[in-house]
């Protein structure tokens, strides 16, 4: 792919790629005229965007930092307490918790989908290239499609003492195993994290099989040549190969896991005791229940800080690795 | 002749004007606000799943065609979190179902409803229905202005099974607190199961219903009102708190409740005591038409007995509460409604037949018919009981605004999952409790 880049030395300009090495003065004063009206235009395309983008989200985003610096209560005056709020949570084992509860749920709504993804979406494309592994993907990605808040709902039926996964249970004879498995507090959270992984796994595995479909099949071919088998195939060419999209998966379903409000609301809204309370449900809590606008919006500062932690290195990484 | 007619005019006149100054009522009535002739329209808020003011509403239509109303609905839990956002903002409510009041009447969103007390007469309606709405000025509860109005009077206490009660040889409602756990545990004998009880933070822990009767039958109830209208000093942690308390967890222990208690919503605990899950379930009279339709002749209904032989039952009795908006357009009207709500005969028909509540208003009105035996005739004859007694209290949950999701619900998820002991459980809600009035 040829890029145009343009670099300005002197009173000349010169574009990368060879395509213009150097200009008449005539020339490069039409060329400015074309770059700023070409700029003007570019900005006139983005404007509405960034109206709306700094509107919804740079502004709140800005006000949310400026709230957590005061005390208030969302009606009436605000008074400046500087960092406090910010030590509240992190004195607060309840406020705390919730960010450590939020890790556990990076293990089901990340790793596991991201992994199990992988491994799906390399035997569809191996084995199921034709109608079956579009049926496939279809299946897998529905999820996506149903409303979370619905799927919450459905999830905390399946879920119930009686509900199909108890009575599937004891069909097959593990009735020691059920149990009200949302308001358990050792399985609620795992219970809560499986609902994540239904949501994602289909995510994963089409944005998984897409990077792997425009991989050179000659490298398979070679490979089986030497003797490779599916295992080995996987390790060394796939999932090297596909980086790129892990790296996207990763980034998506950390972020879902870190802010997971909507599954987690429906079916636990934080119970059972405090086992499944997450930032998302507690900034809720504090913001809405108790009115304390201030501590809500530290801790929202303080979740997006940690999503920006953690995410930056996985793209700085992917970055380096395809360098 | 024409002097002596003009004296007997004028004898006439004094004496019809003498006969209704004499009556407060009709004078306040005829000179009080109204909602006019010209076509007014009510901006409301109710409660999902309430069919009660819904019901009114559309009977108040009825009778003054010139009155439309915008109904907009939300669940409680929702109410809760919107409430302030919706009392503050350009459009606000003329008439909000109000899940609590106090920090929205110091912060001034409510409107002060001292005048149309005045002008309706309602001050002079039995005292205990207005009690529970008045805000004083340093913000505790009971007393000082009005700011809210009941659409009926909610009575709580324990439902039965017949069927089921009758087996486990109850012929008639215990009598003492030792009696009602004689029969839990012949319930769990008998391998039934004793209380169907709602618990998941979703729908707010159901488990403060029976800790709450557990307190009033143990201990008095002023202290637990005082706590819940924050009255300086109060406190949760009491002896007979913590006594009442202990039973709970003993109770917990002994498997009186059923064990996926925490998952179980209001609404899948009621469907499963309708289908026959349960000898009691402790709950209030709003769900009476439900009880009724579900288990037609089936369902009993009893006040949580007192610990003491003789002694008065409590119950946790509160006011639908609807308050008015700061600054809401048509409050002249909306207050005529609340008057009309508990005085028109129509209107109370409604708030017993479909509310299961008591309708409350001026003293001497008649209580619409009831058939007898119903399971609504019994809340009714129980509520008069309490009201005799003065033993009713407001509820627990509704001390502040975040104390039922915050403190009560996961503290007593907690006990459930055996994490919480009684004192904790106390000491954590009263903790969570002095941190809320301190903002």
């Amino acid at each position: 792919m040829v890029t145009i880049l343009p670099h300005i030395h002197g009173d000349t300009i010169t574009m990368s790629e060879n395509s213009f090495t150097t200009a008449h003065p005539s020339q490069t004063i039409t060329t400015r005229k074309t770059i700023s009206q070409k700029t003007i235009i570019g900005w006139l395309f983005v404007l509405p965007a960034l109206i709306m983008y700094s509107l919804f989200v740079l502004l709140p985003l800005v006000m949310s930092v400026q709230y957590s610096f005061f005390q208030w209560n969302g009606i009436g005056e605000m008074s400046w307490v500087g960092l406090e709020n910010y030590q509240t949570i992190l004195d607060d084992p309840d406020l705390l918790g919730t960010i450590f509860n939020a890790f556990k749920l990076v293990a089901f709504f990340s790793f596991i989908p991201v992994s199990l993804g992988l491994v799906v979406a390399s035997i569809i494309h191996r084995v199921a290239p034709g109608k079956l592994g579009e049926v496939a993907r279809i299946i897998l990605f529905l999820p996506q499609v149903i409303p979370l808040v619905a799927a919450g709902i459905i999830w905390g039926w399946l879920l119930a003492r009686t509900g199909l996964v108890n009575q599937t249970l004891n069909t097959i004879g593990l009735s020691s195993v059920p149990r009200a498995w949302l308001g358990d507090f050792d399985w609620a959270l795992p219970a809560v994290g499986l609902i994540g992984v239904w949501v994602l796994l289909g995510f994963c595995t089409v944005l998984l099989w897409t990077g792997m479909t425009r991989l050179d099949p000659a490298l398979y071919e070679s490979a089986r040549i030497d003797g490779a088998e599916w295992f080995t195939e996987f390790t060394q060419i796939t999932v090297p190969l596909v980086r790129q999209e892990i790296a996207v998966c990763l980034t998506v379903t950390i972020i879902a896991a870190l802010a997971a409000f909507d599954i987690v609301y429906v079916t636990t809204a934080g119970g059972p005791g405090t086992a499944t309370a997450v930032p998302g449900i507690q900034i809720y809590i504090l913001a809405f229940t108790q009115q304390r606008i201030g501590l809500a919006s530290a801790l929202s500062v303080m979740l997006m800080a940690l999503v920006i932690i953690i995410i930056i290195p996985i793209q700085f990484l992917t970055q380096e690795n395809s360098q | 002749m024409f002097n002596k007619y003009k004296s007997i005019l004028w004898v006439m006149v004094l004496a019809i004007l003498s006969t209704v100054a004499l009556i407060p009522g009709v004078v306040a009535q005829d000179s009080a606000p109204n909602c006019g002739t010209e076509d007014v329209t009510l901006n409301a808020y109710f409660e999902t799943g309430f069919d009660i003011p819904f019901a009114l509403a559309e009977e108040f239509t009825n009778q003054y065609p010139n009155v439309r109303w915008d109904i907009r609905q939300d669940q409680f839990t929702n109410l809760i979190n919107s409430t302030p956002r919706l009392l503050s903002g350009d459009n606000p409510p003329d008439l909000i179902r109000l899940p609590t009041m106090v920090s929205f009447a110091n912060q001034g969103l409510l409107m002060n409803l001292d005048g149309y007390a005045e002008a309706f007469g309602w001050d002079e309606w039995p005292v205990p229905q207005l009690d529970q709405n008045r805000v004083a000025e340093d913000g505790t509860r009971g007393s000082g202005s009005l700011f809210a109005m009941g659409l009926n009077y909610s009575l709580t206490g324990v439902y039965y099974n017949r069927e089921l009660a009758e087996q486990i040889g109850m012929t008639e409602p215990p009598a003492t607190l030792a009696e009602f756990e004689e029969l839990l545990a012949a319930a769990k004998e008998a391998d039934l199961l004793p209380i169907m009880q709602w618990g998941s933070a979703r729908s707010g822990m159901g488990l403060a219903f029976p800790l709450q009767a557990l307190m009033a039958s143990i201990g008095p109830v002023q202290p637990i009102n005082d706590w819940i209208y924050q009255k300086p000093d109060a406190t949760i942690v009491t002896e007979e708190n913590i006594e009442a308390a202990e039973h709970l967890q003993q109770w917990i222990e002994n498997g009186y409740f059923p064990p996926d208690i925490n998952a179980i919503e209001y609404t899948d605990a009621n469907g499963r005591f309708g289908e026959g899950e349960g000898v009691f379930m402790f709950n209030g009279d709003w769900q009476n038409a439900a009880y009724d339709a579900a288990m037609p002749g089936n369902i009993g209904f009893f006040l949580m007995p007192p610990a003491e032989e003789g002694g008065s039952p409590a119950a946790m009795s509160a006011p639908l509460t609807f308050g008015i908006a700061a600054n809401a357009q048509n409050s002249d009207c909306a207050a005529f409604f609340l008057n009309w709500v508990a005085s028109d005969e129509t209107a109370r028909e409604i708030n017993v037949r479909i509310g299961g509540s008591n309708p409350g208003g001026p003293s001497g009105l008649a209580m619409p018919s009831v058939e007898d035996g119903s399971v609504i005739a019994e809340t009714l004859a129980a509520g008069v009981v309490v009201g005799e007694a003065g033993t009713s209290m407001d509820f627990i949950a509704n001390a502040t605004s975040a104390i039922f999701a915050q403190g009560w619900t996961p503290e007593l998820q907690n006990m459930v999952g055996g994490r919480q002991d009684a004192q904790g459980l106390l000491e954590a809600v009263q903790e969570e409790y002095e941190r809320e009035l301190e903002q």
